[in-house]
């Protein structure tokens, strides 16, 4: 089983501030670690190499000291490590990193790939099932339980704002997950050692086969006008009763909408 | 301090100390309170190879020595004496393995202990045998292929919670020191069986216990060294983990002058905070002083032992005193500079002190470790005399 762990390196602040001029984030002086998602998809991967054997890979698109992000995963226990680096990747936005991520992930080869939720400084949730586009495969995003593991099928629990869905996926596959899937390990003093010996291997832009027209700035469609928090839309109703009692009501209420 | 430590061990460092924080600080005080044993620590700790510290390699230990051991005893013991105890008291309990084991006890018990997966005791004391060894009482008579143990042991470390206990019985009383065995047991032997838990003023967190033995059968090739070498056993295994004490001393001392100055940082009184106040500031750097003296003693201790020193029992007597004094002192001047804060169990400078207390007494009180000192000085000075 091939296990892909895809982790961003992140500024170490809950609170990223934002520059209100050109709505870029300020990261200067703000120092650097996984993000925190991430470390939750890296124990996931670690504990599915465990039930089905294999190998866990963690990929990183980033600057040249992402490496301290890799080697941080290689001491909880990745087998290897792979940076996607190259100028041409520089300015990226969601499609742009997804393209250029799944590029690599289908150069490196794969089984299952994980992603955390989402990055705390862009806080998009969009990568991973963005990435499991361009790789035509199914993805199941906010995935907080394993049900069932094995090699051909996973059984899952999706978080959703209120309870779960339980969802079966074929592999290969893309998962992200949330918080409350598993506690990430700590590293270990032998990862640690190996993972200070460790060679990293770096992929750039000609090795993974992508199109420069879709890389980086050219290769990133998204104009960012306003950055605000929305507001959760309160006016919904939750329907209760058998599921014949709410599609009765369900009924009523779309003709009371005069819907139907 | 510089203190040269390699990179290997300040990445071992790093990695207890995160241990100690994120796993050991958070639930420290509700283990205290409720007398509970660390579980989830033991597996973070076996998690991280901390166990395989002191294990060599060719056993899927990390091949370290006494200094890293040391280090790793101090960063867990700054956060809880509880953890750190249970953790030592594992280390006392494999050195008559590692140090008098043969190849097959070897090959046998100290994979699954570097890995965290076993944990250790070591039963030396009994009702009418604490500082005096020699009034052992339990008793190993040979029979076939067995010996058959019977006695009490008690205020035993990790009993209970153990899987492997090294336990010193008599096997020859006519011979006198010379006529005690070391033995490995296995918990769940017909006839061992375990008493009372002690309820205790601190390190609650590890648990303490009585072993019994009654009729307990154990194959002969469970024996350590050769019968009769029980003493010489035990004193080894003392004298070797006997540093570890002294670390355990400066971890929580360490921990109560942190402790101590963030406090007296943010405590105002009179309009200042009390840190201002030369009186606090005087007491915080005697504690400081001290602390640092004892981490220049535990580690250069350590090293020598490490660098392959015969003898070291004066040395380490000499850090375990030295370290343990300055944790009681240090930890009680901690509660002093809370004031009332101090006191409560909302601040954890109360329990370090009741914790520090156990470091003077167990692996040989402070009295012995000076009565330890004082011989070797008179050997010293006796051979001096012969040799001019
Ligand atoms: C509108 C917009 C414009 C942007 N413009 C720029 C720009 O001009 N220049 C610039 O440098 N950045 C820019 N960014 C940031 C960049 O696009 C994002 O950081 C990146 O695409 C990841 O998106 P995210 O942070 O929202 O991650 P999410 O989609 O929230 O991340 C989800 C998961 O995907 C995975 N993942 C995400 N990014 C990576 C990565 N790099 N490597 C490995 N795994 C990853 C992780 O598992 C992560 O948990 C922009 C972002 C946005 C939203
Ligand atoms: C919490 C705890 C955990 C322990 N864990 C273990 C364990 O894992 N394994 C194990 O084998 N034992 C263990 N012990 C036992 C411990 O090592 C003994 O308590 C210790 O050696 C002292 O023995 P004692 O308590 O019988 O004191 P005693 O020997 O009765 O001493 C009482 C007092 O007399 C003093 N004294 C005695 N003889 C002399 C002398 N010759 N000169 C000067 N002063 C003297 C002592 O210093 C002390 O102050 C533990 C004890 C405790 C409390």
């Amino acid at each position: 089983m091939k296990i892909i762990v895809c982790i961003k390196q992140v500024p170490d602040t809950a609170e990223v501030r934002i520059n209100p001029e050109t709505n870029t984030l300020i990261r200067d002086g703000v120092p650097s670690i996984i993000n925190p998602f991430d470390l939750h998809a890296i124990e996931a991967g670690l504990h599915l190499k465990s039930e089905l054997g294999g190998t866990v890979t963690v990929l990183t698109m980033g600057p040249p000291q992402a490496e301290d992000a890799l080697r941080e995963a290689i001491s909880m226990g990745a087998d290897e490590a792979v940076l996607l680096t190259d100028r041409a990747f520089a300015g990226s936005d969601t499609l742009a990193t997804a393209y250029t991520m799944s590029s690599a992930v289908r150069t490196i080869g794969f089984d299952i790939i994980l992603c955390g939720k989402q990055a705390i400084d862009g806080d998009t949730a969009q990568v991973g099932p963005e990435m499991a586009e361009f790789l035509n495969i199914p993805h199941v995003a906010y995935v907080g339980k394993f049900e069932e593991i094995n090699a051909g099928m996973l059984r899952v629990q999706r978080l959703m704002d209120e309870g779960y869905d339980v969802v079966e996926t074929s592999v290969p596959v893309l998962l992200t997950v949330v918080k409350e899937l598993n506690q990430p390990r700590l590293p270990s003093l032998k990862g640690k050692m190996k993972a200070k010996k460790s060679v990293i291997k770096k992929l750039t832009h000609p090795d993974i086969g992508t199109e420069e027209k879709n890389l980086g700035l050219a290769g990133s469609p998204t104009q960012v006008k306003n950055i605000f928090a929305p507001e959760a839309k309160k006016d919904r109703k939750v329907l209760t009763g058998t599921p014949g009692e709410q599609a009765a009501q369900l009924i009523e209420e779309l003709k009371s909408l005069k819907c139907i | 301090m510089n203190y040269f430590l390699t990179e290997e061990q300040q990445m071992l460092r790093e990695l207890t100390r995160q241990v100690a924080e994120e796993k050991i600080v958070p639930v420290r005080a509700a283990l205290d309170e409720k007398e509970e044993f660390p579980h989830e620590i033991m597996k973070v700790l076996a998690q991280s190879d901390i166990f395989g510290i002191f294990i060599p390699e060719e056993y899927g230990g990390l091949g370290m020595g006494s200094l890293e051991l040391c280090l790793a005893v101090e960063e867990l013991s700054w956060a809880c004496l509880g953890v750190s105890t249970t953790y030592a008291a594992n280390a006392l309990g494999t050195y008559p393995i590692l140090l008098f084991g043969s190849e097959e006890q070897k090959e046998k018990y100290l994979p699954a202990i570097a890995a965290g997966k076993k944990l250790v005791a070591f039963a030396l004391t009994e009702a009418n045998a604490g500082s005096d060894a020699a009034g052992v009482q339990s008793t190993a008579v040979k029979d076939g292929d067995y010996y058959i143990l019977n006695g009490t042991k008690q205020w035993i470390t990790n009993g209970g919670e153990a899987s492997i206990y090294t336990v010193i019985a008599i096997t020859d009383r006519s011979k006198g020191p010379r006529g005690a065995s070391a033995f490995i047991v296995d918990k769940g032997t017909p006839g061992f069986s375990f008493g009372k838990k002690e309820k205790k003023m601190g390190i609650r967190a590890s648990i303490t216990s009585e072993l019994i033995f009654e009729e307990c059968r154990i194959p002969k090739e469970n024996i350590l060294g050769r019968e009769g070498m029980g003493f010489i056993v035990a004193m080894k295994t003392l004298d070797q983990s006997r540093v570890g004490v002294g670390a355990q001393g400066l971890g929580v001392a360490q921990g109560a002058v942190d402790e101590a100055i963030k406090f007296a940082k943010q405590r105002v009184q009179f309009g200042k905070p009390i840190i201002s106040f030369q009186a606090i500031q005087h007491m915080l750097a005697d504690m400081s002083t001290r602390v640092e003296a004892s981490r220049a003693l535990v580690y250069a201790v350590a090293k020598h032992i490490d660098s392959g020193a015969k003898d070291f029992s004066k040395v380490a007597a000499m850090a375990k005193v030295f370290a343990t004094d300055t944790a009681m002192k240090v930890t009680t001047d901690a509660v002093q500079v809370m004031g009332g804060s101090g006191y409560m169990r909302e601040y954890p400078v109360e329990k370090m002190m009741r914790d520090a207390k156990i470091l003077q007494i167990y692996e040989g009180t402070n009295q012995i470790q000076r009565n330890v000192i004082g011989q070797a000085l008179i050997k010293e000075a006796v051979s001096r005399e012969n040799g001019s």
